[in-house]
């Protein structure tokens, strides 16, 4: 075979394989929304989930998914920030730097099993916090925190350095010049970040089962006191997430419609990462143009 | 010296030109410069101190968190060796998994085979699709063909796990029994559904490898008449070959790392897989089934944390070989 | 090759220094040396231009006079100001830089309103009155001939102004925090002729007032803006004195090369 024949036959295979995996691509999204979408109704996210008959709706995991994600964001906002602050100015560039980035990296390819059951072996059972959204939140800030961290140092780095020696020039110090230039400078990328991470946070089960626990208790959607049992702002109450409750009713498999539970809950979580990543890169640019605005 | 007399005049005019037009600065000038503050902290150094201090403060618990995650889980795994007297090289070898029965059934020969055979299938198949898809992004796609990829990809990377796991029990399982009888579950489905979940993971990393091949290496290699693939072959994935390892160790990583959706479609039977299709258990899914049916501090429950000590242990060395090849990459 | 030996170094009374350096040498990642004991005063109210090829070490003893080299360099030797030696550790650079202001090579005003970018520092320094703001505000955008183009848009967005406009406003910016002395690192190097020709008008009018040190790399700008020039030559200072001397006249035979050479 010369060479003129092998290159159009690696660009066929090239292109059969990349037809291929577009294919299995638009089978997969195309299956989840298809099957799904149909069950996603107001009942079904507005009611509770049944635990034996079929017809339950995901209107406490939906709850509980948000709410653990808003909890997890403000624990690992300031602390990802604050790292991500320090390896971006403040990190010389030796050793001690290059150790703290594979801890970092670590952290970030950990299994969320791991991360999880280190979560259930400190709050749940050292600590005494038991199977609770403060649990959960706490095992998804771990999850959470390095890639947040890096993402955030990214779209701190993208900050031209003239920012900076603007602010020193003017006799205003290393800290004062990264928060009042440089971060604000700084906001699309980090929001950006955060929304990403978020898509993560929302979908993740396996850290959840064993630290929010895989069962919801009594809620009562008209007691906002964060300190009484049945609040939904109560923080010590077992919460199972949408995620969490897909794997549930398929390992479990007690209720008869759990492939249609699992089908619309699927679905609703997926929507809501393309509506997160979409958003990601809406946000990012629309902040962006506003902050370089000509105006 | 002609040259010399030229100059002079043109610097002579420029410096008549000097003459400054008078203005009036008003009270603009200079503060009087007060020497005693130059040597005395001000404001802006406690803002530092303090910045810089919770700046400290962030790092620093990020630090103590992955030294106890390792510390905790390394206590808890070790107990089965230390404290329950289980033989490590038994623990590693043996299929006997039963830890209820006492230390001489604490084998995880299954899980850790299983792990390492579905982790590997699936790297195996996912790395030829994702290098052609990074190939048709980097050398063959038009702009919007590569950006609507990328963002297929990304998207891809951001579906939840339990929904592959999901998709696999319904519709790889079924389909799989069809096919070769059985119950479905097993090696084959967890290793299709790896298939789908690492394949965005390889493919973006290696779309970066293959940007970062120098332009002018494609340029020369045209240049000397070589084909298209020729270039693509000898040129670019030999460069970029190192970083391509990477992407499918970080693939790798994910596959060995991953829980429910492997739990879901693997069967979990602790039984040595004799075929593709016969039901097995992963270390995670061995964990994520078992660990809230023992009691802590006991034999089954310190069993399964050697099993969490064992994936740490796995990510630990995952790390390890990307910052290896990584140095290599740089000679 | 020639000895790098200064040809002539220009000294003047001490009453009327606003700064010198005395051996000041400067390493980075502490093996490469780009500034060998460079020893230099700068006369009260005039401009000095630093000029000499790209590597020379005009820019890295720029930079290091205020202090802005300290994280990336090190910076040994002594810097004079007011009877203080300001290289020391103990001394407190936040403090020093609002007293030798900074301007750069290419225009970097902040994403902010052009009020904004003037009274940041200020506001940040715990300045509250927002007349006395307003004032600041108007006065140095006057000192640096910027008043009456913007005066109309104080709130807009500063990134909406001409490259030369914005270079002023970081002039102005520099001037509102009231320095005794200003260094500029190639002001006018990213500016078409016309912006170039109104930031020195700009500069010429600030030295009633104001010490300037001022790095270019054009030969004419240099002889139409400075009193003073100092030739520097791979990290060597060569040969310091007044424009017309060093000019017309120049001692060492560097100087005098690189003179014919440049002036085109």
């Amino acid at each position: 075979m010369d060479a003129k024949k092998r290159d159009k036959l690696a660009t066929v295979i090239i292109y059969i394989l990349v037809g291929f995996v577009v294919l299995i691509l638009a089978g997969i999204l195309g299956n989840i929304l298809i099957t799904g979408i149909p069950h996603l109704s107001w009942h079904f996210l507005s009611s509770g989930a049944s635990s034996y008959q079929a017809g339950g709706g995901v209107r406490d995991q939906l709850f509980n998914s948000i709410y653990l994600l808003v909890l997890t964001t403000i624990i690992s906002l300031p602390i990802a920030l604050g790292a991500a602050i320090y390896l971006a100015e403040y990190a010389k560039d030796n050793w001690i730097t290059n150790l703290i980035r594979t801890t970092i990296q670590i952290l970030s390819s950990l299994p969320s099993i791991v991360v999880g059951l280190f979560g259930y072996l400190l709050f749940v059972v050292q600590f005494g916090f038991g199977f609770s959204i403060i649990s959960g939140a706490l095992a998804l800030t771990f999850f959470n925190l390095p890639i947040l961290t890096s993402n955030i140092e990214e779209a701190i780095k993208g900050v031209p350095q003239d920012q900076r020696e603007a602010g020193l020039a003017l006799g205003l110090s290393n800290w004062k010049t990264i928060r009042g230039i440089v971060l604000p400078a700084a906001l699309p990328g980090i929001l950006t970040g955060i929304i990403l991470s978020a898509g993560r946070i929302f979908g993740e089960a396996a850290a959840l089962i064993y630290t929010a626990g895989q069962s919801g208790s009594t809620i009562n959607y008209a007691d906002w006191n964060p300190f009484s049992p049945t609040s939904p702002l109560n923080v010590m109450r077992p919460a199972e997430t949408l995620a969490v409750h897909i794997w549930k009713v398929n390992t479990e498999g007690i209720i008869p419609d759990a492939t249609i539970v699992s089908a619309a809950t699927s679905a609703l979580l997926v929507i809501v990462v393309i509506v997160f990543n979409l958003g990601a890169r809406y946000l990012g640019n629309k902040l962006y143009r506003k902050l370089t605005a000509a105006k | 010296m002609d040259n010399k007399d030229k100059l002079k005049e043109v610097v002579d005019q420029a410096i008549a030109n000097q003459h400054v037009p008078h203005v009036k600065l008003k009270r603009m000038g200079p503060s009087s410069v007060d020497i005693d503050k130059l040597t005395k902290p001000s404001k802006e150094t406690h803002q530092e101190y303090w910045g810089k201090g919770l700046t400290y403060f962030a790092i620093a618990l990020i630090i103590v968190l992955v030294v106890s995650i390792i510390g905790f889980v390394g206590y808890h795994g070790l107990a089965t060796f230390i404290n329950d007297h289980v033989n490590v090289f038994h623990f590693l070898t043996s299929t006997d998994w039963d830890p209820g029965e006492g230390k001489n059934h604490v084998g995880a020969a299954v899980m850790i085979v299983t792990s390492f055979l579905v982790t590997l299938l699936a790297a195996l198949v996912a790395t030829p699709f994702a290098i052609a898809i990074a190939l048709y992004m980097t050398e063959y796609s038009s702009k919007k063909g590569a950006n609507f990829l990328q963002s297929v990809t990304e998207l891809l990377v951001g579906i939840p796990s339990v929904v592959y796991g999901f998709l696999g029990l319904t519709i790889i399982v079924p389909v799989i029994r069809k096919l070769f009888g059985g119950t479905g579950f097993g090696i084959l489905a967890a290793t299709l559904v790896l298939f789908v979940m690492v394949l965005p993971t390889i493919t973006s990393l290696t779309v970066d490898s293959l940007k970062a091949v120098p332009g002018h290496f494609r340029k020369a290699s045209m240049a000397l008449g070589a084909t298209h693939w020729q270039t693509i072959y000898h040129v670019v994935l030999r460069v970029a070959t190192p970083r391509i390892l990477t992407a499918v160790i970080f693939g790798m990583a994910r596959a060995f790392g991953e829980a429910l959706a492997v739990q879901m479609v693997i069967g979990n039977a602790v039984l040595m897989p004799y075929n593709l299709v016969s039901p097995s258990a992963t270390l995670t899914s061995q964990l994520t089934s078992q660990m809230g049916n023992t009691v802590m501090g006991t034999l089954p429950n310190n069993a399964l944390w050697s099993l969490a000590l064992l994936l740490l242990i796995m990510s630990l060395v995952f790390n390890f070989l990307v910052k290896l090849i990584g140095k290599k990459g740089q000679k | 090759m020639q000895e790098l030996k200064p040809s002539y170094v220009k000294t003047f009374a001490k009453d009327e220094l606003a700064l010198s350096t005395k051996d000041l040498s400067v390493l980075y990642g502490g093996k490469v040396q780009k500034l060998f004991d460079a020893s230099l005063q700068f006369k009260k109210n005039t401009i000095t231009a630093l000029i000499g090829a790209s590597g020379s070490g005009k820019s890295t003893f720029l930079r290091s006079l205020n202090r802005m080299n300290d994280r990336v360099a090190t910076v040994n030797g002594e810097i004079w100001f007011h009877g203080l030696d300001v290289n020391k550790p103990n001394i407190n650079v936040y403090e020093l830089r609002k007293n030798i202001g900074m301007v750069f090579q290419r225009p970097n005003p902040f994403p902010k309103s052009i009020r904004e970018n003037i009274v940041y520092a200020l506001k940040a320094d715990g300045q509250k009155d927002q007349k006395e703001l307003d004032r600041i505000v108007e006065e140095s955008l006057r000192a640096a001939a910027l008043w009456d183009e913007v005066k109309d848009k104080l709130d807009k967005s500063a990134l909406a102004l001409s490259g030369g406009q914005q270079q002023r406003l970081c002039i102005a910016r520099a001037l509102a925090v009231k320095p005794e002395i200003l260094l500029l690192d190639e002001p006018a190097s990213a500016l078409d002729p016309v912006s170039t020709s109104k930031l020195e008008d700009t500069l010429k009018q600030l030295r009633s007032k104001y010490t300037m040190v001022v790095v270019t790399h054009n030969m004419q700008q240099a002889s139409r803006i400075s009193d003073y020039t100092a030739f520097f030559h791979l990290g060597h200072v060569i040969e310091y004195n007044s424009t017309a001397e060093i000019f017309t006249n120049p001692k060492g035979q560097i100087t005098e090369d690189y003179i014919q050479g440049s002036f085109g």
